[in-house]
C-alpha cells in the first residue's frame, strides 16, 4: 500500500493553515453582521469611505456563497425526484422550465415583503430576500444540469451499482453526483458569473418609496450613485472586478481543476485547467494528513448512519399516502395563489390597461431583438477571429469570463451619466445597457464554436482557396450555427431580465425612464402596486415563453440535427 | 475436471431458469418484440457455462434476468429453489466495457461494493488489496481507471465482481472490447483461477459471441439461436484442460458450434456430450490419379453405368490388379459403388462427369477434405505462419503407418488430389508443400 513516509509541517502547511485561519475569521467576523439589529426608520447607513470596501466586498461573497449552497442543494434534491419519479417528473420539469424563462428581478419586490414579515427587526430578513433573488439567478440552470445528467447515466453504471448493492445513500454520492460532478460545476461557475448581477440587484432596493439597503458593494455602488460620487462610483467599479478575479482564483480555478477526476472517458478536455491553489492544496503534507483522516471519519459514520436510514422503507399504502397528500397540497397551494393573483389582477386593472401592458411588452421586445441581433452583428466576427487564433483565444477567454462575470447593472448609472450629458434619446438607448449584460454569451459562445471547427475542415477550405466570403457561408456560419443559437438563447434570456432593471436608470436623482414592460414592472415595484407587478411577470414570462416554443426551440432541433460537428 | 461433472449432477442447481420469456415494446410503441422465447436451464455448482448465440439474439437479456437486473415477462428464476425477487443476492458482474467509476481509483473501485455491504474500512482495504493481487494488480492500487489500458480496467472489473466472493459470477462478453493477445492472455489467467480454485466462486456464467473462447473454457456451452431467442442445443464438453486449439475433439467441436450458428435448419438437440476424439488412424490411399479416376469413369458412363470388372478389364487389355486401386478411388470418393463384382455408377459420379472443370475441382474437393491424410496435410499447413511445410516432415509422420516406400506412395498420391483440388501445391525443386488460399 502507502508506503510510509515521514510527513512533518511544509511550507505548503504553513500558507494553506494561515489562509484557513484568515477565511475562518472573516467568516465569522462577516457572518455576525447578517444578524445585526435593524429597524425600518433607521437603515444602517452605508459609508462611501473607500476602507469600509473590502468588509462590503466580503459581505456580498459571502451571500453569493450561501446562495450558492442553496442552489447546488435545491439542485440535487429537485433533479433527483424529477429524475427518478415519474409522476413528479411530468409536473417539475415543465415547472422549472417556465421559472427559468419568468424575469425574477420583477419578484424582487414581492419576496422582500415576505422576508421582512419573517425578521422584521434584524437585517436578516432582508439578507434573506438578497440571497433568495441570487439564488433564482442560480439554481434553475444547475437543476437542469443535474437532471440531465441523471437521465444520461449510462446503463452499465446503474447496474454496476444495482449489483454492487449500493444503498442509496452510496449510490447518489458515488454514482449520480460524481458522474454529474463536471457539468455541475462548470454551470455552478456560470451561474455564479450571473449572480453578481443579481447581487447588485438585489442589494439596495426600494420599496414603498423606502430604500433597503444591505452592507454590500451593491448598496455601497447604489449610495455613490445617489450622491453623485463618482470616486467611490469607481471604487467600486474596481473592486468588484478584484473580487471576481479573487473568486475565480480561489474557488473556481480550484473546483474546475479538481472536477477534472469525474470526465469520464468518453469525453476529451478542451482545455486543460490547472490551478495554482489547488496545486498549493495537494502539496501540504499535514493539513492532507489530519483533513483526509477528518474527511475519512466522517465520510465513514455519514455512510453508516445514511445507509441505516435509507433502508427504512415505509409500507407501500403510507408511501402511496404521502405522496397523495404532498401533490394535494402543492396542487391547492398553487390553485390558492393563482386564483388570489387573477381576483388582484381583474379587480385592480382595467382591460385597457391590461391591454396597454401587453402592448408595452411588444416595446421591450424590439429592444431584447435588436440586443441579439447587434451583439451577433458585433461580436460573432470578432468571436471567430479569436476562436481561429488559438494563442489569442488563450489570452481573451480569461478576460471574457470575468467581463460576462462583472455585473453589467453596476454600470448603468455611469451609463446615465453619459446619457444625460449627450441628450442621447433614451428610448433607443436602453438597448444598450440591457445589451451590456447579454452581449457575453454571444461572444463566448462565437470563441467556443470557432475553436470547436476542426482543422481538418480548415484546411481543406485553405487547399480549395475558399474565398473568404465562401469561407463564412459553407464553413463558418453553418459550424457556428449550434454555438450561436445557445449563446442568443441565453443573452435572449439576459435580456429580458436586464430589461427590468436597465429600462429606468439613474445618476445623481435623476432619473432616465422610457416607456417598457421592464421600466412599468419597476415602477409598479417602487410604488408597491401589487396587481400590476404581477401582471407585467405575466405579461413578460408569457412573452418568454412564446418565442422560447415558437423560435428558439425550433432553431435549437435544426442546430442539434443538422450542424452539430462529430 | 472430468469428474466435476459427475460430481456435480446430483447436487441441486445453484440456479434455474424456468420457462423464462422476455418481451420489449416495440419502438412505435403499439406491440411488443418477443426477445426470448421460452427457456428453461439450470446452473449447477462446479461448473462454468459459456452462452453463445448471433449478436443481438438477446444473451445478454437473459444473463440481466438470471441476475435480477430485469425481470422477465413470464416464467421464474430460482436461486437455491427459491424465487429471484430484484438482483441476485450472491453474485457480480463483470461488464464488457468494464462499468468502472472513472473518479475512484483502482482500490475505492474494488472497495466500493464491500461499503456497501458495511463492512468495516480496514477489514475492507484487506480484502480489497488481496483481491488486487490476485488479479495482478498489485503496485496499481491508487491510479485511476483512466491511467490503464483495457486488459487492465477488466482486470479491476474482475477485482471488483470477486472482491464480494460471490457465488455465481457472471460475465458479459468480458474479453470482446480487448487487443487479442491481452483477451487470450488474461483468459488463461482466469482459467487457472478456476481450475486452481483460487476464485471463490461456486459456478461462472459467461455470454459470448466468440467460438472459440466457449470451445476454451467451457464445462457447458448453452447455444440460442432463432427469433424469438430458444435453447437450441446443451454441450456438455467433457474435454481435459488445457485444451489446444489444434487438437481434433477441439476442431469438432468448434466446427460442430459453427454448424449452430450458421445453419437454422439444424434440429434442436436437448444434451449433447463432447467427448475426447482419439486421432483418427490414416485410411491408405488407393494408388490413382485423378485423370485414372475420371477416366474410369468416363468409360462407365459409356457403357451405361454399370458394367462387370472383369468385362471392363477384358476390354481394355488390363489386368484387375492394374485396374483395382483406380476402382478402389473412385468407390472411396462416392463416384461409384460395387455390386456383385459390377461397377455402377452413383448419382455422384454422374454429377461430377457433367460438371465442368471449376465444379469437378470443387465438389472433388469438398470429398478429398475428408480424407484423413490429406485433412492433415491441410491443417498443418495452415497452422503454420506461411502456409508452408517441407515434404519430408509428412514423409516422417508416414514412416511410421506404412514404411518408407509405401509413404513415398502414399504422399504422392496425396499431393496428386490435393493439387487437382488446389488445397495444396507442391514445388518439386524445393521439395515443399504449401496449402493455397
Amino acid at each position: 500500500m502507502i508506503a510510509k513516509q515521514v510527513r512533518s509541517f511544509n511550507r505548503y502547511d504553513a500558507m494553506v493553515a494561515m489562509g484557513l485561519f484568515a477565511l475562518l475569521y472573516a467568516a465569522v467576523h462577516v457572518g455576525q453582521g447578517m444578524f445585526a439589529r435593524f429597524s425600518p426608520e433607521h437603515p444602517p447607513p452605508i459609508s462611501l469611505n473607500p476602507a469600509l470596501l473590502p468588509y462590503y466586498a466580503a459581505r456580498s461573497v459571502l451571500r453569493m456563497f450561501v446562495a450558492l449552497a442553496l442552489s447546488v442543494a435545491f439542485s440535487l434534491v429537485y433533479g433527483s425526484v424529477a429524475a427518478k419519479n415519474r409522476r413528479a417528473e411530468q409536473f417539475l420539469i415543465p415547472l422549472l422550465d417556465v421559472l427559468q424563462s419568468v424575469p425574477v428581478l420583477g419578484f424582487l419586490s414581492a419576496t422582500l415583503t415576505f422576508f421582512l414579515s419573517l425578521s422584521p427587526t434584524s437585517l436578516f430578513g432582508l439578507e434573506l430576500a438578497s440571497i433568495f433573488a441570487i439564488f433564482t439567478g442560480q439554481a434553475w440552470n444547475m437543476t437542469f444540469a443535474f437532471y440531465h445528467s441523471l437521465l444520461t447515466l449510462p446503463e452499465p453504471l446503474k447496474e454496476a451499482a444495482a449489483m454492487m448493492k449500493l444503498s442509496r445513500w452510496q449510490r447518489f454520492w458515488k454514482v449520480e453526483v460524481s458522474y454529474a460532478m463536471l457539468p455541475l460545476v462548470w454551470n455552478g461557475m456560470m451561474s455564479f458569473a450571473g449572480g453578481w448581477f443579481f447581487l447588485a440587484a438585489s442589494e439596495a432596493i426600494t420599496v414603498l418609496r423606502r430604500d433597503y439597503r444591505l452592507p454590500g458593494l451593491g448598496s455601497y455602488m447604489a449610495t455613490a450613485v445617489e450622491q453623485g460620487d463618482l470616486v467611490a462610483t469607481l471604487w467600486a467599479i474596481g473592486v468588484m472586478v478584484v473580487t471576481i478575479v479573487a473568486v475565480d482564483q480561489f474557488f473556481w480555478r480550484p473546483m474546475v481543476a479538481w472536477a477534472e477526476k469525474f470526465r469520464t472517458e468518453e469525453t476529451e478536455a478542451v482545455v486543460k485547467v490547472s490551478s495554482w491553489v489547488l496545486n498549493l492544496l495537494q502539496q501540504t503534507h499535514l493539513l492532507r494528513r489530519y483533513f483526509g483522516r477528518l474527511a475519512v471519519g466522517v465520510g465513514e459514520w455519514l455512510d453508516r448512519r445514511m445507509t441505516q436510514i435509507g433502508e427504512i422503507a415505509l409500507p407501500e399504502h403510507t408511501r402511496l399516502g404521502l405522496g397523495r397528500l404532498t401533490t394535494f397540497a402543492l396542487i391547492t397551494f398553487c390553485v390558492y395563489w393563482f386564483l388570489r393573483g387573477v381576483i388582484i389582477v381583474v379587480t385592480d386593472l382595467s382591460i385597457g390597461e391590461m391591454l396597454r401592458v401587453v402592448g408595452l411588452g411588444f416595446v421591450t421586445l424590439a429592444r431584447v431583438m435588436m440586443v441579439v441581433v447587434i451583439s451577433t452583428l458585433l461580436w460573432v466576427p470578432i468571436g471567430v477571429f479569436i476562436g481561429l487564433h488559438p494563442n489569442l483565444a488563450r489570452f481573451a477567454q480569461p478576460l471574457v469570463q470575468i467581463a460576462a462575470s462583472f455585473p453589467a447593472n453596476m454600470l448603468y448609472p455611469l451609463l446615465a451619466l453619459v446619457f444625460l450629458k449627450t441628450q442621447f434619446p433614451f428610448a433607443i438607448g436602453s438597448v444598450i445597457p440591457m445589451m451590456l449584460g447579454a452581449q457575453w454569451y454571444v461572444l463566448f459562445n462565437a470563441i467556443a464554436g470557432a475553436m470547436g471547427i476542426p482543422t481538418e475542415l480548415q484546411e481543406a477550405a485553405g487547399i480549395f482557396r475558399l474565398p473568404a466570403k465562401e469561407r463564412w457561408r459553407w464553413l463558418i456560419i453553418p459550424a457556428l450555427f449550434p454555438h450561436w443559437v445557445t449563446g442568443a438563447i441565453t443573452a435572449w434570456g439576459g435580456a429580458w431580465n436586464a430589461s427590468i432593471v436597465a429600462e429606468v436608470i439613474e445618476w445623481h436623482k435623476q432619473r432616465l425612464t422610457t416607456a417598457g414592460l421592464g421600466a412599468y414592472i419597476t415602477l409598479a415595484a417602487t410604488k408597491g402596486h401589487a396587481a400590476a407587478i404581477v401582471w407585467g411577470i405575466t405579461v413578460m414570462s408569457a412573452f418568454v415563453l412564446t418565442f422560447n416554443r415558437l423560435f428558439w426551440q425550433r432553431l435549437y432541433r435544426l442546430a442539434e440535427l443538422r450542424y452539430k460537428l462529430g | 475436471m472430468a469428474n466435476r461433472l459427475v460430481a456435480t449432477a446430483e447436487q441441486t442447481a445453484l440456479l434455474e431458469v424456468r420457462e423464462v420469456t422476455k418481451a420489449f415494446p416495440s419502438p412505435d410503441g403499439k406491440g411488443f418484440i418477443q426477445v426470448l422465447s421460452p427457456l428453461s436451464f439450470s446452473i449447477r455448482a462446479e461448473e462454468w457455462v459459456v452462452v453463445v448465440g448471433p449478436s443481438g439474439g438477446g444473451k445478454s437479456t437473459l444473463l440481466r434476468i438470471l441476475l435480477g437486473l430485469i425481470p422477465p415477462t413470464s416464467g421464474e428464476v430460482l436461486v437455491h429453489g427459491k424465487p429471484l425477487r430484484g438482483v441476485h443476492p450472491n453474485a457480480a458482474l463483470v461488464f464488457q466495457q468494464f462499468a468502472l467509476l472513472p473518479w475512484l481509483t483502482v482500490l475505492e473501485n474494488v472497495e466500493l461494493p464491500l461499503r456497501a455491504k458495511g463492512i468495516p474500512r480496514l477489514e475492507r482495504l484487506k480484502r480489497a488489496l488481496a483481491v488486487i493481487d490476485m488479479v495482478g494488480l498489485d503496485g496499481y492500487e491508487s491510479a485511476y481507471p483512466r491511467e490503464l489500458s483495457g486488459g487492465m480496467k477488466q482486470r479491476v472489473g474482475l477485482a471488483r465482481a470477486l472482491v464480494v466472493e460471490p457465488e455465481l459470477l457472471c460475465m458479459d462478453e468480458p474479453f470482446s472490447a480487448l487487443d487479442v493477445l491481452t483477451a487470450e492472455n488474461l483468459r488463461a489467467e482466469l482459467l487457472r483461477l478456476w481450475l486452481e480454485r483460487k476464485m471463490p466462486t461456486k459456478a461462472i456464467v459467461m455470454v459470448t459471441h466468440n467460438l472459440e473462447e466457449a470451445v476454451q473454457l467451457a464445462d457447458r456451452i448453452l447455444v440460442l439461436g432463432g427469433r424469438p431467442t430458444r435453447l437450441r442445443a446443451e454441450i456438455e464438453v467433457d474435454l481435459p484442460h488445457p485444451r489446444s486449439p489444434d487438437s481434433p475433439s477441439f476442431r469438432a467441436l468448434l466446427d460442430d458450434l459453427y454448424q449452430w450458428m450458421t445453419d437454422p435448419t439444424r434440429p434442436d438437440q436437448k444434451v449433447v456430450v463432447a467427448t475426447e476424439i482419439s486421432p483418427q488412424p490414416f485410411v491408405p490411399l488407393p494408388h490413382a490419379r485423378v485423370g485414372g479416376i475420371a477416366g474410369l469413369l468416363h468409360i462407365l458412363a459409356d457403357v451405361g453405368g454399370q458394367i462387370d470388372l472383369h468385362e471392363l478389364a477384358h476390354r481394355l487389355h488390363l489386368s484387375i490388379d492394374d485396374l483395382l486401386p483406380i476402382v478402389e478411388a473412385a468407390r472411396l470418393l462416392g463416384f461409384m459403388e460395387v455390386k456383385e463384382g459390377d461397377l455402377i455408377l452413383t448419382e455422384k459420379g454422374i454429377d461430377w462427369l457433367k460438371a465442368d472443370i471449376l465444379k469437378r475441382k470443387e465438389i472433388f474437393r469438398d470429398l478429398v477434405i475428408q480424407i484423413p491424410l490429406i485433412a492433415r496435410i491441410v491443417s498443418a499447413l495452415r497452422s503454420t505462419r506461411n502456409k508452408t511445410l517441407p515434404m519430408d516432415f509428412f514423409l516422417d509422420l508416414l514412416d511410421e503407418h506404412f514404411g518408407e516406400d509405401e509413404a513415398r506412395r502414399q504422399l504422392q498420391t496425396a499431393i496428386d488430389w490435393g493439387r487437382y483440388a488446389e488445397l495444396f501445391t507442391y514445388d518439386a525443386t524445393t521439395d515443399m508443400l504449401r496449402a493455397e488460399e
